[in-house]
Parts: C-alpha cells; sequence; structure tokens
C-alpha cells in the first residue's frame, strides 16, 4: 500500500524516508508477531471476513514468523543505504521508481510468506518477481538488461509450473487453503496426478531457489543489479524460496508422502553437494567481485538444500538457521561491495588492489563477512556449519560431512583471494585518494556485521526459533 | 478416452511447444511468443477442469440450476493479468535491448558481451 503513496511524495529525500518509515514499521510489526507467536501459537486472519476454506487466510506460525523478521529487517537496514547508493547507480529521475517498485518487492515477498493459501502464493510470488526483474534492469551496465530478461524468463517458467502443480492439487482435491490441503491430499496421495503436482511445484521452486542446475540466472542478476537491490534481493528472495521449498514439503504434502515415496533425500542431497562445489569453484575463478558473491550464495543455497534433504528436525533446524545467517552474511556483504561501488565506480577484482589500506572499515566488513562464509568460530556462519554437521552425522552420513567442510575450504580459497588483493599490494594509482564510504554506507553495513558476530556469539535466539520452527513442522505432518 | 480428454491434449502440447519455443529460439520476441503459449496452455488446463457435465457459463441467470465451477475462471483472471505484465515488462526489456545493442538475437547480444569483456 505503501508503494503507490510514493507517486504523490516528489522530492526523491521524501521518498527514501517514507519507504524507510514503511520498511521500519514492518519490521516492528514482525517482532511483535514473533513474540506472539512464540507465546500463544499460530495466529490465523481471514482476510475480508471470508472463512477458510473458501476465502484466504493469512497463517502465520513460528516459520512465518521468523522468515517476516528477517525480510522485514533485512529490507529497513538495507534501505537506510539506499539514498546515497542510488545517486551514483541510478539516473535520478528514476528514483521514485525505485522506492516503489522496493516497497512492491518488499510487499510481495511478505505476503508469500504470510499467506495460508496455495494460490496467493502464486499471485504474490508474480508481484515479487515482476517488480525484481524491473529493479534489476535499473542496473547502469547494459548487461543488467539482458540478466533481467533472463531472470525474467527463467522465473516466470518457474512460476508457472508452480501454477500447474496447484492446479493440479485444487484439481484433485477442491481446495487451494494450505491446512486443508494437508488433510485431504493423504487421501488422494497415491494417484500420479498429485505425484505429478508435487514435481511440478518443486521444479518451479528450485528454478526460483538457484539450487544446482537450475541456477544459471542468478549470477548475472546479482552482478549487474544497482548494489542496493543486489543487498536486498540476495538477502532475501531465495530465502522465500527455500521457505516455500519447507512448507510445500512439510506442511502441505505432508513428511511421508514427500521423502518416502520419492527419492527426494538423495535427489537433493546430491544436487545440493554439486552445487557447493561446482559454485564454490567457479566462485575461485571470477573476476568480478559481485559474480563471485553471487556464486557463493548458489554455494550457500547448497548447504540448505543438504540440511533439508536430512529432513529431521535436526536438519530442518540447520537449514533454518543457514537460512537466518546467510540473510546476514550476505546483507553484510554486498552493503559493503556497495560502498566499494559507490567509491570507485566498479567492483571489477583487479581495482579491490591495496583497498585495505584506502576503506579499511569497509574492508573490514567484508573480510569478516567473508569468515563468516567460511564458518570460522564466532561468527554466525560456524553455528550454522555446526548444526548442519551435526545433523548430517546423528543421521549417519559420514561422507557428507566431510564433504561439506570440503566445501568450507574451497570458500575459504575465494575470500582469501579478496583478502590478498586487498591488503597484502599496493593501491593503483587510480583509486589511492579515494576517502572512506560514507556514514550511511557504514552504519547499515556494520549493523549486519555486529549481527553476524552477536548472533554467532550468543546463539540463544536465532537457535530457539529454529528449533521451535521445525519442531512444530514436525508435529504437525504425519 | 483420447477424445473426452481432447482439452488436456491440447494442452500438454501447447505446453511443450510453447516451452520448445523458449529454449530453441535466439530472438527475443519469439522467446516472449514462446512463453505466452506456454502460460495460455496452463489456462486453457485450468478452464478444462472447472467444467462441469451439462453446465453452463458460471454467471447467475433466472432458469439455470447447472454452473461449471467459477473459482478456477477466477484464478485463470488472475494468472491473465499477471502473464500480461510479464508480456509487457519482457517487451519493455527487449525495447531496451534493442537500444543498448542494436540487435534482438541472443547470440548477437552475448557475442557483444564476450567483446566488451
Amino acid at each position: 500500500m505503501a508503494a503507490p503513496l510514493c507517486l504523490f511524495l516528489t522530492r526523491p529525500r521524501l521518498v527514501w524516508l517514507f519507504a524507510l518509515i514503511a520498511s521500519g514499521v514492518a519490521f516492528m510489526i514482525s517482532g511483535i508477531l514473533l513474540q506472539q507467536v512464540m507465546a500463544s501459537g499460530a495466529i490465523i486472519y481471514e482476510l475480508g471476513g471470508w472463512e477458510a476454506p473458501w476465502g484466504i487466510e493469512y497463517r502465520i506460525d513460528l516459520l512465518n514468523a521468523l522468515l517476516l523478521l528477517i525480510i522485514s529487517a533485512i529490507s529497513t537496514v538495507v534501505l537506510y543505504a539506499a539514498d546515497v547508493s542510488i545517486r551514483q547507480e541510478i539516473p535520478a529521475d528514476r528514483h521514485t521508481l525505485f522506492y516503489i517498485l522496493y516497497l512492491l518487492s518488499l510487499s510481495g515477498m511478505l505476503g508469500i510468506v504470510a499467506t495460508g493459501d496455495a494460490f496467493n502464493v502464486f499471485v504474490f510470488l508474480e508481484i515479487s518477481s515482476l517488480s525484481a526483474y524491473a529493479l534489476i534492469a535499473l542496473g547502469k551496465d547494459r548487461r543488467a538488461i539482458w540478466a533481467s530478461f533472463q531472470y525474467l524468463i527463467m522465473g516466470t517458467i518457474g512460476a508457472t509450473f508452480i501454477l500447474i502443480g496447484i492446479g493440479l492439487m485444487y484439481q484433485m482435491t477442491g481446495t487451494l487453503n494450505m491446512e486443508d490441503l494437508s488433510k485431504r491430499l493423504p487421501e488422494v496421495e497415491q494417484t500420479r496426478t498429485v505425484f505429478t503436482a508435487f514435481a511440478f511445484v518443486i521444479v518451479g521452486i528450485c528454478l526460483k531457489l538457484a539450487m544446482f542446475p537450475l541456477h544459471l540466472w542468478l549470477p548475472n542478476a546479482y552482478a549487474y543489479a544497482p548494489s542496493i537491490v543486489t543487498a536486498f534481493i540476495a538477502a532475501t528472495s531465495t530465502k522465500v524460496a527455500v521457505y516455500l521449498l519447507i512448507r510445500f514439503t512439510f506442511s502441505v504434502f505432508g513428511l511421508s508422502f514427500s521423502f518416502t515415496h520419492l527419492p527426494l533425500q538423495i535427489l537433493f542431497l546430491t544436487l545440493g553437494l554439486i552445487g557447493i562445489f561446482a559454485a564454490s569453484l567457479a566462485a575461485i575463478y571470477q573476476s568480478n567481485i559481485k559474480h563471485l558473491f553471487a556464486y557463493s550464495s548458489i554455494a550457500q543455497i547448497g548447504y540448505m538444500i543438504v540440511g533439508f534433504s536430512v529432513s529431521t528436525a535436526a536438519g530442518l533446524t540447520a537449514t533454518l538457521l543457514h537460512l537466518f545467517n546467510h540473510a546476514l552474511m550476505k546483507g553484510a556483504l554486498f552493503l559493503a561491495l556497495g560502498a566499494v561501488m559507490y567509491r570507485i565506480g566498479s567492483t571489477q577484482f583487479s581495482q579491490f588492489q591495496g583497498l585495505g589500506r584506502t576503506m579499511p572499515v569497509t574492508m573490514a566488513a567484508i573480510v569478516i563477512g567473508g569468515l563468516s562464509l567460511i564458518g570460522v568460530p564466532l561468527t554466525v556462519g560456524f553455528v550454522s556449519k555446526w548444526y548442519l554437521v551435526l545433523a548430517v552425522i546423528e543421521n549417519g552420513w559420514w561422507p557428507v560431512a566431510v564433504l561439506i567442510l570440503l566445501g568450507s575450504l574451497l570458500a575459504f580459497v575465494y575470500v582469501w583471494r579478496i583478502v590478498e588483493m586487498a591488503y597484502f599490494k599496493p593501491a593503483l594509482a587510480s583509486t589511492d585518494t579515494i576517502r572512506e564510504a560514507p556514514l550511511s554506507f557504514l552504519i547499515p553495513t556494520w549493523t549486519l556485521v555486529l549481527a553476524n558476530i552477536y548472533f554467532g556469539i550468543d546463539t540463544r535466539l536465532s537457535v530457539q526459533v529454529a528449533q521451535a520452527a521445525s519442531q512444530s513442522l514436525f508435529g504437525v505432518s504425519p | 478416452m483420447l477424445i473426452g480428454l481432447y482439452n488436456y491434449w491440447v494442452v500438454v502440447v501447447l505446453m511443450m511447444v510453447g516451452f520448445y519455443i523458449v529454449i530453441a529460439h535466439g530472438n527475443l520476441i519469439k522467446k516472449i511468443v514462446g512463453l505466452s503459449i506456454f502460460q495460455t496452455s496452463v489456462f486453457i488446463f485450468y478452464i478444462s477442469m472447472a467444467n462441469v457435465e451439462g453446465g453452463t457459463a458460471p454467471i447467475l441467470a433466472d432458469g439455470i440450476e447447472q454452473y461449471s465451477n467459477p473459482l478456477p475462471h477466477v484464478l485463470i483472471l488472475t494468472a491473465i493479468v499477471v502473464s500480461i505484465a510479464t508480456t509487457a515488462l519482457a517487451l519493455a526489456l527487449a525495447i531496451r535491448l534493442k537500444e543498448a545493442y542494436g540487435s534482438i538475437e541472443e547470440e548477437e547480444i552475448q557475442n557483444k558481451d564476450n567483446l566488451d569483456c
């Protein structure tokens, strides 16, 4: 609702303030919702007063509330730096449009997470996706337009697959409400239609997730979009897709159906592991830092998929933890890259030479973010890798644990490349005179970095919520 | 079975044709057309699903007792709107690509990018 109102405010500074307030209010509300849900259980809201299953209902349980918190928090923090950042990257007459699209994308993602109706998921998915395509196309480089087009084609195919799956489910059960579906699907589970529906929905979601073979849109989309857009989308849109995956396999189709009738465990485990290695290896050879971190994101999603494939409460806890932590990590990293982009005007690897001396605070943020990606103790990355390895070992899959640790080694290689370039080489003549990034960049970046460290040391909140959420999901499904 | 499920055969054919066009053709406009055909097949699928034997269009009128299921029709209206927005956005991107690269062929665009790198 805040998005169209932006049109009435003419001065870009005012629009930014308005968007920031809207996002901040969303954050506060999701914090309150999380507290309420933890205290009293799921909250249900019926749209327009129509009772479910005829009406659309919004159902907030622990999983939702956690996601809502993450998305609105990242959105507010990233938006804080937006005013300064887009002055360099987007023509002045498009600033208002940028904020409108940003708010639309935010509301789309919040909607996907909050809703309890399957078709409503599709609607909000398309809202957030379309605004994301437009946001990415705002990038300065002309390759941004091509990246946006490619993302559009692949994203629309994914969303249409989800639509087909929902249609098939509706055909078999006559309802679109997720909770109702979970009650009615077990009776018709063994039919080919439901298998097909499941397949379509999973493939569609995996396209949006950027799971290994379906990840081709991600590197270009992240690299050429404006920095704020990358920071926002990298930290939120794939998480929302992971949420959808969890929601559909656990709450709608049910645990026993999803994992016992189809070899989903092996499939996701294999694809997740291949994703981790292929993407980490690709990251090592990139010449553009944004591309590097985009491939790193694909690898991190691989970790989440591996945690998901374990299909025990511990595995799901690890996935949810990593979801939370990765949002913090990548948000911080891409914001710091945005600061570099603001000062230098490029994120090419060669330009990073000697940056440790000229922009020490920003580089320190990148280093800590990188340490988090590797999984060094004291950062959140360590916490989620720890839980992931624990969950995998609990299941008896020793080789997988070894492979996960090898993946961390690869992450170490590409982070070290950046550190070496920035700290151990002399500054280039062209970048010697630049100053540190402006405060409006440093504050949000370091907020996220400090959150990284804080949640790495005091893990009570994140672990508690993740564990409670996964327990409740396992309790609900048969 | 073949004749009775005629609608669904059309759906499958259109879906595969649309998907193939998106993958196989390099021309951007053809890709967008393929995407459109792909989405249209899904619409036909939903509406065929909604048909009730002997039912008429779901518009309230006197003297008619049997209606087709209106819910999928409504869902498809939403999906059509989404599809229009997507096509419009895709076409706008294609125009900008033409301005930036001078071509709407995928290969030529990628060649120009490779030359730049």
